[in-house]
């Protein structure tokens, strides 16, 4: 209810919701075929850099699959767990139930209309819809902007070849970041090539336990090369991507010099007894994209990170 | 260099190569992933057709149907390691020649297939439009209601680049490349507080 405590701000029109129905489809379809410029640069980068040949030749296969997928192809054949993350500017009043309906159809539709398949399944009866929905499913996560005229989402759809390697820990504070960052390297170690390196490692720190993971998910779809604007923390992440790729674990685990393209760290305050930690990994295609939607002319604007 | 093989493949084969090799595919390859091998399992070990010494490849295919027949959306390779524990039985009820898939296989895996004549080839995973192309048909799909991890009946052309990651001898490519992974970390978390943190870059804090 909009009081008068809370200033009045107009209403989103119903074409709103088409728009973001239409949008939310596009973006997860988009995500599956158009891979971010920063992964293509980073790959291209790795493979000048890289000293063995096996792991050349498995890059340039990648770089290859990324090129078809401009050509209107799925990159991967799972096109995984689809995620939204959204922003809701608050210079007009949007319903937010309508906007979880809006996107679960942008999502159904993407799947069915493209087709490629479902992969969502009952945790224990493993039943399919074949839509890529379910209970909890799509993923959502909502966050506000205060004063803004628009409505952004971030899209990715998370396979679960790199989502099966995902850890949490709850540290002590006696333990330090030490333990932060032996915890990452143990992490990267035993998902091996099983995670579908050279990853994006992201790194949750603080925060509650759900929390801490949340900020590792959402660490993998920072822009590969854009650092923590605290310069701690950017060192941090240099430093630490510097010893992953000393492991040798390489494309596909088959061994090289590029085991990560790059690792994000993103963090929380956290209680004073706890020092939780937690990793998650994106697979070598980082699979994103960004769409922003005017409340005024509902025009979009796309992109690939806020 | 690229070493061509065409189904079927013999034993004879199979024992001539060596871990690191690189090779390409063409003839038949069977789909089967998760539900399917589970599948297989209650059904006492027996699949629909005969699949002696056959190559198998660990994926859930994205298809679409045009009037009776599956045509190939978009065909990637999965994550063997969910399968591994179904590797000895197959070997020793088909003696299956190849297995392609992707992140390697357990020891006991390859063991087995040093036991039994067989390669296990690794994929280059998420790059399935490039493998997708490689398909130039779907032939047969049996256990439908398993959709889409049914057990697929693919003709493929010229399937890689694929590289040899078990050989027959039992030589583990994963494995050794994870061993000497878990060598480095040991180093790197035993310096530090040393060498590491100093040669890190100075004020690195998360």
């Amino acid at each position: 209810m909009t009081t008068a405590t809370h200033g009045r701000v107009p209403a989103v029109s119903d074409a709103f919701y088409e728009v973001l129905e239409e949008t939310a489809c596009q973006a997860y379809v988009m995500a599956l075929k158009d891979i971010p410029p920063d992964v293509r640069r980073g790959l291209a980068h790795a493979v000048e850099r890289e000293s063995s040949e096996r792991a050349v030749a498995v890059m340039r296969t990648m770089l290859e699959a990324i090129e078809l997928g401009d050509r209107d192809m799925l990159v991967c054949q799972d096109t995984g767990i689809p995620i939204y993350w959204v922003r809701i500017g608050t210079a007009a009043f949007v319903d937010g139930d309508r906007i979880r309906q809006a996107i679960e159809t942008g999502v159904r539709r993407a799947t069915l209309e493209t087709p490629f398949r479902s992969s969502i399944v009952h945790p224990v009866e493993r039943v399919n819809r074949q839509d890529s929905t379910g209970e909890g499913i799509p993923v959502l996560h909502f966050d506000f902007e205060p004063g803004i005229g628009h409505l952004s989402l971030l899209m990715m759809p998370k396979g679960s070849g790199s989502e099966n390697w995902s850890f949490l820990r709850m540290l002590v504070p006696a333990d330090g970041d030490e333990a932060i960052r032996s915890f990452a390297l143990q992490a990267v170690v035993e998902a091996g090539g099983r995670a579908c390196p050279p990853l994006v490692v992201g790194i949750g720190l603080g925060g509650s336990s759900d929390q801490c993971v949340s900020l590792a998910k959402i660490a993998t779809a920072r822009p590969v090369g854009q650092r923590h604007p605290d310069p701690k923390v950017a060192a941090f992440e240099e430093a630490l991507l510097e010893d992953i790729n000393t492991l040798g674990i390489g494309p596909q685990g088959l061994g090289g010099d590029t085991t990560a393209l790059d690792v994000h760290v993103e963090r929380a305050w956290t209680h004073n007894s706890m020092n939780p930690v937690a990793v998650n990994m994106q697979c070598w295609r980082g699979e994103r994209r960004r769409a922003r939607i005017a409340y005024d002319d509902l025009s979009v604007d796309w992109g690939y990170w806020w | 260099m690229v070493i061509e093989l065409t189904t079927p493949l013999t034993e004879e084969v199979v024992r001539e190569l060596r871990v690191g090799d690189q090779v390409a595919i063409s003839g038949t390859v069977w789909g089967l992933r998760d539900a399917t091998l589970i599948h297989w399992q209650r059904q006492g070990f027996e699949f629909p057709v005969d699949m002696r010494e056959a190559v198998v490849l660990h994926t859930q295919p994205n298809v679409r149907r045009e009037g009776n027949r599956w045509l190939p959306v978009c065909v990637g390779t999965t994550t063997s390691q969910r399968m591994d524990r179904f590797t000895r039985p197959l070997l020793e009820r088909y003696r299956i020649r190849a297995i392609l898939g992707k992140g390697g296989l357990s020891p006991d895996s390859a063991r087995a297939m040093a036991e039994h004549g067989s390669v296990y080839l690794a994929v280059i995973g998420g790059a399935a439009s490039v493998e997708t192309l490689q398909i130039e048909e779907i032939e047969a799909v049996y256990w439908e209601h398993l959709m889409p991890e049914c057990l697929w009946c693919f003709r493929v052309r010229h399937l890689g680049p694929l590289f040899v990651a078990i050989d027959a001898r039992g030589a583990n490519l994963h494995q050794e490349v994870a061993a000497e992974a878990q060598r480095r970390l040991e180093g790197l978390t035993a310096s530090a507080g040393g060498d590491r943190q100093t040669a890190a870059k100075a004020g690195a804090r998360p």
